[in-house]
């Protein structure tokens, strides 16, 4: 039996707007709160949306954040996968180091959507555009 | 959504409500660094009690915001930052440093008090 | 790391079809046998002294729902109805003292008493035992690696929770005075407990309204530079709430991470011992505290 919450809570939203940046990370903490994650992990949870969303829209321009659950025996994650067809990251380890930005200010973004999630890979070419896949683990809320 | 701001004699109030866009807190900053400019205020206060979640660009544009205000003669103080959102806040490195915070409100106008009072500088 | 759900690869040398209908024919014999193989196994649990943490009665009722369950789920091939059973068997039996090696124990007892009562069965027929063996076996691995998922599974979320509740209290924050708090931090502090610490922390200083937040790591034998950070970012983040704090206890060698890992120590406060950082707080309170020694004495 494949779980029936899975398939109901996975939801895709376009970044296009800075509105829908709101909206993504409205729905990662709706996903988090699902998981029984405390308020603060939602609320970093969200945090690591809201940066990668902005992302797309600063570089890219459009592209989707796609969230869901995932389970694996005892725990349970959410899933962030964040797809772009912007020009691509030329050189990674630079845009992953804390505080790079080539739009500067603070630029935390990806170095920081990083420390915040426990899993975080990154594919990106030039030219190619941007995925990013990242999740959170909390120990499994079993049905009662 | 245009956030609501309240002159309080000497000090300009703005209560965010709900989830602000980027778009929305760009032109909360440049809605009170014109009041600042227009009232000649001495101090405002920025609650964000409502805020459920304060990223890279919300810090940058409130720290934008606080120096632009300090440059027309005003102290600014962020009010009301969210237990968890200061906790994500931190891990995120987003520390808001060099602008003043305090807990809610009263603690706002208390700080703004004592500032304006000895006519203290923030560096 | 969760034990990972082992699949026995089905021995496909008999089509499905007949493989199903010789399922039937041993749920059939594993229904109608269903008094003496249950005794049987129940003998058996009481021999190899396992469950001596449940009496007699008890053992033969839970033997019985686990009898039926393991039947079903041979009969049904689906294995769900035995995963909420065995977690609710487990939910049971762990307050009981019940451990992981007797509930194998038992699970394959079972299968032990099974097989041999389908060797009793068809031992004249030696191609059929082997079919029928072919289709029982695959089956009953997979239950028994359910039954014992379950129950570690179980085993696992019920620590947690212990270690949840420990951690809670093992992190007083103190009220001492209106506006002033007091962490003291005792032990060994692992990441975890390091945010749990701050989350604590943090909802007390809203909670309280406080201003002042001492915290005291006298108590701390060690920090790495994971839970150093874990401790400058709790100062940050009061901060954020518009508190100081004060840090206490600092053992050289924690001022020593701290400065590795890149703190300022100049820009956090830090007073010798707890005595003084409350103290201190007052002062920032703007409370003057005045020595026993020096209040005017009733003659």
């Amino acid at each position: 039996m494949s779980d029936p919450i899975e398939a109901v809570m996975a939801s895709e939203v376009t970044i296009a707007s800075d509105v829908d940046v709101v909206t993504a990370r409205q729905r990662g903490r709706e996903l988090a709160a699902e998981l029984t994650f405390s308020r603060g992990d939602q609320t970093v949870i969200a945090a690591a949306i809201s940066e990668i969303a902005r992302n797309i829209l600063t570089y890219a321009g459009r592209g989707t954040v796609r969230m869901s659950i995932k389970h694996d025996g005892d725990r349970s994650a959410v899933v962030v996968v964040a797809r772009d067809d912007g020009p691509g990251i030329a050189d990674i380890t630079l845009a992953m180091r804390d505080g790079y930005s080539t739009s500067g200010g603070l630029g935390v973004g990806l170095g920081g959507a990083r420390q915040l999630m426990d899993e975080f890979e990154l594919i990106s070419a030039v030219g190619e555009g941007t995925t990013i896949t990242m999740r959170k683990w909390h120990p499994r809320v079993h049905a009662r | 959504m245009e956030v609501p701001i309240l002159k309080q004699g000497d000090y300009l109030i703005a209560s965010i409500q709900s989830a602000l866009t980027d778009a929305d807190l760009t032109q909360l900053r440049e809605s009170l660094g014109e009041r600042v400019g227009r009232f000649r205020s001495r101090g405002v206060i920025v609650d964000v009690t409502a805020v459920d979640v304060m990223d890279s660009f919300a810090v940058r544009t409130l720290r934008d915001l606080a120096h632009t205000t300090w440059l027309r003669g005003a102290e600014t103080v962020i009010v009301g930052i969210q237990p968890d959102v200061a906790f994500a806040m931190v891990q995120l490195g987003l520390t808001l440093k060099g602008v003043a915070t305090a807990l809610d409100l009263e603690e706002g106008l208390a700080f703004l008090d004592s500032q304006v009072k000895h006519r203290r500088r923030r560096v | 790391m969760a034990a990972r759900k082992v699949e026995t690869p089905a021995q496909q040398q008999v089509p499905i079809g007949e493989t199903s209908q010789l399922l039937r024919e041993l749920v059939a014999h594993l229904r109608q046998n269903r008094t003496q193989l249950r005794e049987e196994w129940a003998r058996r649990i009481t021999r190899a002294q396992l469950l001596t943490a449940m009496t007699e009665a008890e053992i033969f009722a839970e033997a019985t729902s686990v009898y039926d369950n393991y039947v079903e789920a041979l009969a049904t091939g689906t294995f769900e109805a035995l995963q909420a059973y065995a977690r609710n068997l487990s939910e049971r039996i762990i307050p009981r003292g019940v451990e992981t090696h007797e509930v194998v124990g038992i699970v394959l007892l079972l299968r032990d008493v099974l097989a041999r009562s389908l060797f009793a069965k068809y031992h004249e027929d030696f191609n059929k035992l082997n079919r029928i063996l072919d289709a029982y076996e695959p089956a009953a691995n997979r239950i028994a690696n359910t039954v014992a998922v379950g129950f570690v599974q179980e085993r696992e979320r019920v620590i947690r929770q212990q270690q949840e509740a420990i951690r809670e209290l093992s992190t007083p924050v103190l009220q001492v005075r209106e506006r002033l708090l007091i962490l003291p931090i005792i032990g060994v502090i692992d990441p975890q407990r390091a945010r749990q610490l701050t989350e604590q922390l943090l909802r007390a200083i809203r909670a309280n309204r406080a201003k002042v937040v001492v915290i005291d790591i006298t108590g701390v034998a060690a920090m790495d530079s994971h839970v150093a950070n874990h401790l400058v970012q709790t100062v940050e983040a009061a901060r954020l709430l518009g508190a100081t704090v004060i840090v206490t206890g600092l053992s050289p060698e924690i001022a020593q991470t701290l400065v590795t890992i890149g703190v300022d120590l100049s820009e956090m406060a830090t007073v010798g011992d707890l005595q003084g950082g409350i103290e201190e707080a007052e002062r920032l309170l703007g409370y003057t505290v005045i020595p026993l020694s020096e209040i005017p004495q009733k003659s």
